[in-house]
C-alpha cells in the first residue's frame, strides 16, 4: 500500500463504489431504473456498471415508475435485493402508490409473513436551475410514513456506506442523494468500512446553539458555523442522517446542551420534518430552552428557474448565520 | 396434448367441490357480516367461482398468485385453509394475517399467495417482481395475476403489460371481466371493450373464455400455462363472468336491473356445471350430497376455529410496521 494521503473521491463515485460492492457481494442484488445502464444514469452514478455486471443485473427500465417500483417490491418480497433508482424525487410521485400502498403495507397486512427489503435511491433538492418539476425536497413527506426508512447521506462516508447498511435492513429504505452533492469531493475516512443508519452525527461540536440539518443542508450549515465561530459563537452542527426513524435522543441531547436551536431544511416549512423536529424539542426539552426555536427553510413556492430567484428560495449561509446570531445575541 | 383436461370422475367432483366451497364460504361470510362478526368491506365472488377454480387447476404449488380485494375464491381454490381465512375475516390472531389484513388482504406465504390487494391495479406491478425473482433465481414457475376489468383503466396495467412482454416474464394475466367496475358498466368505461385486443397491443397473446364454464376456463388455463412455461412469455386470459351480488355490502345496485341479474344467475357456474354432470349421468345425487355435507362441515369447522381464535394483543399493534428480520 502506498504511504501517500488517501485520494479524494466524489460523492458520486462513493455512491457508485457502494453499488459495485453490493453487486459483487450479493448475487441477489440487482439494479433497476430508467437509463441506469446504457446511458450510465442521469447523474452518472451507475456509469460503467452495465459493462461490468451485464443487463440482467443492471436493468434499464422504461418510463414506468409505478411498474418498476412495484416489480422491485414483488422481487424483494420473494427473495431478491433490488436497488431501484428513480431519477428524482419528483418522479417518485408516479410510484407513490407502490411505495406507500404496497411496500409499506405488505409486511404489516400480511402479519409479518413478508418483508420488503427494497432500496430506492433518488436525487433530491434544488440548486441546479432546473425549476419546479426537478428540484423539490420531498424526503420529509416520506419520513411521515411508518414502515419506511429514510436516509439522507451528506458526507462521502455516508454516500459510500449507507447503501450497504440499507441492504441489511429488512424494511423498504429510501436514500435521498442531494443533487448538489454529487460533484463534491472528499476523502473516505481511513479505517471506516461501514456506517450505522440509526444515529445522527455531530459534525461540529459547539456550546452556544444547535444547528440541526441533513443532506444538502449540511455544508451550508457548516459554512455558517465557521462564520459564527469568527464572531465567537460556537455552533454545534447536528447531521440527522436518517429522517425516519428520527434520532430524537441526539436532537434532545444537543439542544439540552446548547439551549438554542436553528433547524435548517431545504424543504417547505409547513408540515415539514423541521416542524416535527421542533415539536419533538418542545415535547422533550422545552424547559431546557433559553430561546425560541428558529427555522431556516425553503421558501414556500414551487422552485423558480431564474438563478437569483432559486437562490432566494433556498436556505443560504447568511440566513443561517443571522438566525443563529439572533438567538445567541438577540438584537 | 398435455393441456387437455382429463375429465375423470375424481377431477369432476373436485372442481365441483371447489366451487361449492367458495360459494358456501361466502354465504357464511354474509351471515357473519350481518351478525357484525365480519366488518368493513366484503366483496363477494358469488358467480365468479369458475374462474379461480379453473385457473388453479392449471397451476402447481411452485407457481405464485396475486389477487385483488375479491380474493376469497382464489385463496380457497389455491388450497389456503378455510379456517385461517375465516379467522382473518373476523380479525382474529389465528387468521392468515393475524387480523391485520381482513377480507381484502389475504396473504399466505406457504401457498405463494402474495396478496389480496385493495388498490385497483396495484397488484400488477408486483406480479412483474415475483416473476422476475423466479427468473433471476432460476425457479421455473408461473405467476398468475388476477384483476378485474376495472384495473385495465389504470396506468399500471399498461406499464405492467409492456414490461412483462419486454422482459419476457412468465406471467399469466387473468382478467376477471364481470362487466362492472363498481357501478360502471364496461361499455361506459372502455373505448375498446376487447381486452384480448388490448393485450395484443403489447404483443401479448391471449384469448377470451367463458368464465361461467369451469371446464372451459380450466382448459384455456392449461393451454395458457403450458404456453407460458414453454415460451417464458406472458399470456392474457379474459374470463367473461358476472357477479351475482352487489359490489360490496354497501352497494344498493342502482346501476343494473334485477332481471339482468336473474338472467345471469341462470347461467351460474355451479348450476351449469352440476346440471351438466347430472344430465349426463356423470354424477350421482349421493355424490353431490356428500360434497355438500363435507363442505358444510368444513365451513362449520372454520367458523368454530375462527370464533375460538384469540384477538391480537393491542400491545402488539405496532409489530410488523417495521420488520426486525426477513422471514424465510
Ligand atoms: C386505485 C383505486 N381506485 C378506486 C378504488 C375503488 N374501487 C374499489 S373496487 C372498484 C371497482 C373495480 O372494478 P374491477 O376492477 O372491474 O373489479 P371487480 O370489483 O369488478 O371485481 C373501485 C373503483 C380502488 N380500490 N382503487
Amino acid at each position: 500500500m502506498s504511504e501517500s494521503a488517501p485520494l479524494a473521491i466524489t460523492y458520486r463515485e462513493a455512491c457508485k463504489q457502494a453499488l459495485r460492492q453490493a453487486l459483487v457481494e450479493d448475487s441477489r442484488v440487482f439494479l433497476m431504473g430508467e437509463d441506469i445502464g446504457r446511458y450510465g444514469g442521469c447523474y452518472a452514478v451507475t456509469k460503467g456498471l452495465l459493462e461490468e455486471f451485464g443487463d440482467e443485473r443492471i436493468r434499464d427500465a422504461p418510463l414506468s415508475e409505478s411498474a418498476f417500483v412495484g416489480a422491485g417490491i414483488g422481487a424483494a418480497m420473494t427473495g431478491m435485493r433490488p436497488i431501484i433508482e428513480i431519477m428524482t424525487v419528483n418522479f417518485s410521485l408516479l410510484a407513490l402508490d407502490q411505495i406507500v400502498n404496497s411496500a409499506v403495507t405488505i409486511p404489516y397486512m400480511s402479519g409479518g409473513q413478508f418483508a420488503v427489503p427494497l432500496v430506492i435511491r433518488m436525487a433530491t433538492g434544488g440548486g441546479r436551475r432546473v425549476a419546479a418539476q426537478h428540484s423539490h425536497s420531498l424526503e420529509g413527506w416520506y419520513a411521515h410514513i411508518p414502515g419506511l426508512r429514510v436516509l439522507t447521506p451528506a458526507t462521502i462516508d455516508d454516500a459510500r456506506y449507507m447503501l450497504l447498511a440499507a441492504l441489511v435492513e429488512p424494511n423498504p429504505t429510501l436514500i435521498f442523494e442531494h443533487v448538489m452533492l454529487y460533484n463534491m469531493e472528499g476523502v473516505l475516512t481511513p479505517g471506516v468500512t461501514s456506517v450505522d443508519i440509526d444515529h445522527a452525527a455531530i459534525r461540529r461540536p459547539g456550546r452556544d446553539v444547535s444547528l440541526i440539518t441533513y443532506g444538502g443542508g449540511l455544508f451550508k450549515t457548516l459554512d455558517a458555523a465557521e462564520t459564527l465561530a469568527k464572531e465567537g459563537i460556537e455552533a454545534e452542527v447536528l447531521d440527522l442522517r436518517t429522517l425516519r426513524p428520527l434520532d430524537s435522543d441526539a436532537i434532545l441531547a444537543s439542544v439540552s446542551k446548547t439551549r438554542r436551536c436553528v433547524i435548517i431544511d431545504e424543504a417547505w416549512r409547513s408540515g415539514s420534518i423541521s416542524a416535527e423536529i421542533g415539536m419533538r424539542i418542545v415535547e422533550g426539552a422545552f424547559f431546557e430552552l433559553d430561546a425560541p426555536l428558529r427555522r431556516v427553510c425553503g421558501r414556500e413556492v414551487p422552485m423558480p428557474y431564474a438563478a437569483h430567484l432559486e437562490d432566494a428560495c433556498l436556505p443560504q449561509r447568511d440566513a443561517i448565520v443571522a438566525a443563529a446570531r439572533d438567538l445567541v445575541r438577540p438584537t | 396434448m398435455t393441456e387437455k383436461v382429463h375429465l375423470d370422475h375424481a377431477h369432476l367432483l373436485r372442481i365441483l367441490e371447489a366451487m361449492i366451497r367458495i360459494r358456501r364460504f361466502e354465504a357464511k361470510c354474509v351471515e357473519l357480516y350481518q351478525a357484525q362478526k365480519i366488518l368493513g368491506f366484503l366483496h363477494l365472488y358469488d358467480g365468479e367461482e369458475a374462474v379461480s377454480v379453473g385457473i388453479m387447476e392449471a397451476l402447481t404449488p411452485q407457481d405464485s398468485i396475486i389477487a385483488t380485494y375479491r380474493e376469497h375464491g382464489q385463496a380457497l381454490a389455491r388450497g389456503v385453509d378455510a379456517g385461517c381465512l375465516m379467522a382473518e375475516m373476523m380479525g382474529k390472531l389465528n387468521g392468515c394475517c393475524r387480523g391485520r389484513g381482513g377480507s381484502m388482504h389475504f396473504f399466505d406465504r406457504a401457498h405463494r399467495f402474495y396478496g389480496g390487494n385493495a388498490i385497483v391495479g396495484g397488484g400488477l406491478p408486483l406480479a412483474l417482481g415475483v416473476a422476475l425473482s423466479d427468473e433471476l433465481s432460476k425457479r421455473a414457475a408461473v405467476t398468475a395475476c388476477f384483476f378485474g376489468e376495472g384495473a385495465v383503466d389504470e396506468g399500471e396495467f399498461h406499464e405492467t403489460l409492456n414490461l412483462a412482454k419486454l422482459w419476457r416474464l412468465p406471467i399469466l394475466f387473468v382478467c376477471e371481466n364481470n362487466l362492472y367496475s363498481m357501478g360502471t358498466a364496461v361499455e361506459r368505461a372502455e373505448a375498446d371493450t376487447d381486452f384480448v385486443h388490448k393485450a395484443s397491443g403489447y404483443r401479448i397473446e391471449g384469448e377470451r373464455v367463458d368464465g361461467m364454464d369451469v371446464v372451459a376456463v380450466e382448459s384455456a388455463a392449461r393451454r395458457a400455462v403450458e404456453r407460458v412455461r414453454a415460451t417464458s412469455d406472458p399470456y392474457f386470459l379474459e374470463c367473461r363472468t358476472y357477479r351475482f351480488r352487489a359490489h360490496s355490502m354497501f352497494d344498493a345496485q342502482l346501476y343494473r336491473s334485477k332481471e339482468e341479474i336473474e338472467a345471469w344467475r341462470k347461467k351460474g357456474p355451479i348450476l351449469r356445471f352440476q346440471g351438466w354432470l347430472e344430465s349426463n349421468h356423470l354424477i350421482r345425487p349421493e355424490e353431490v350430497q356428500a360434497i355438500e355435507t363435507k363442505v358444510e362441515a368444513e365451513i362449520a369447522a372454520a367458523v368454530v376455529f375462527a370464533e375460538a381464535g384469540a384477538l391480537e394483543s393491542v400491545a402488539e399493534v405496532e409489530r410488523f410496521v417495521t420488520m426486525t428480520e426477513i422471514p424465510t
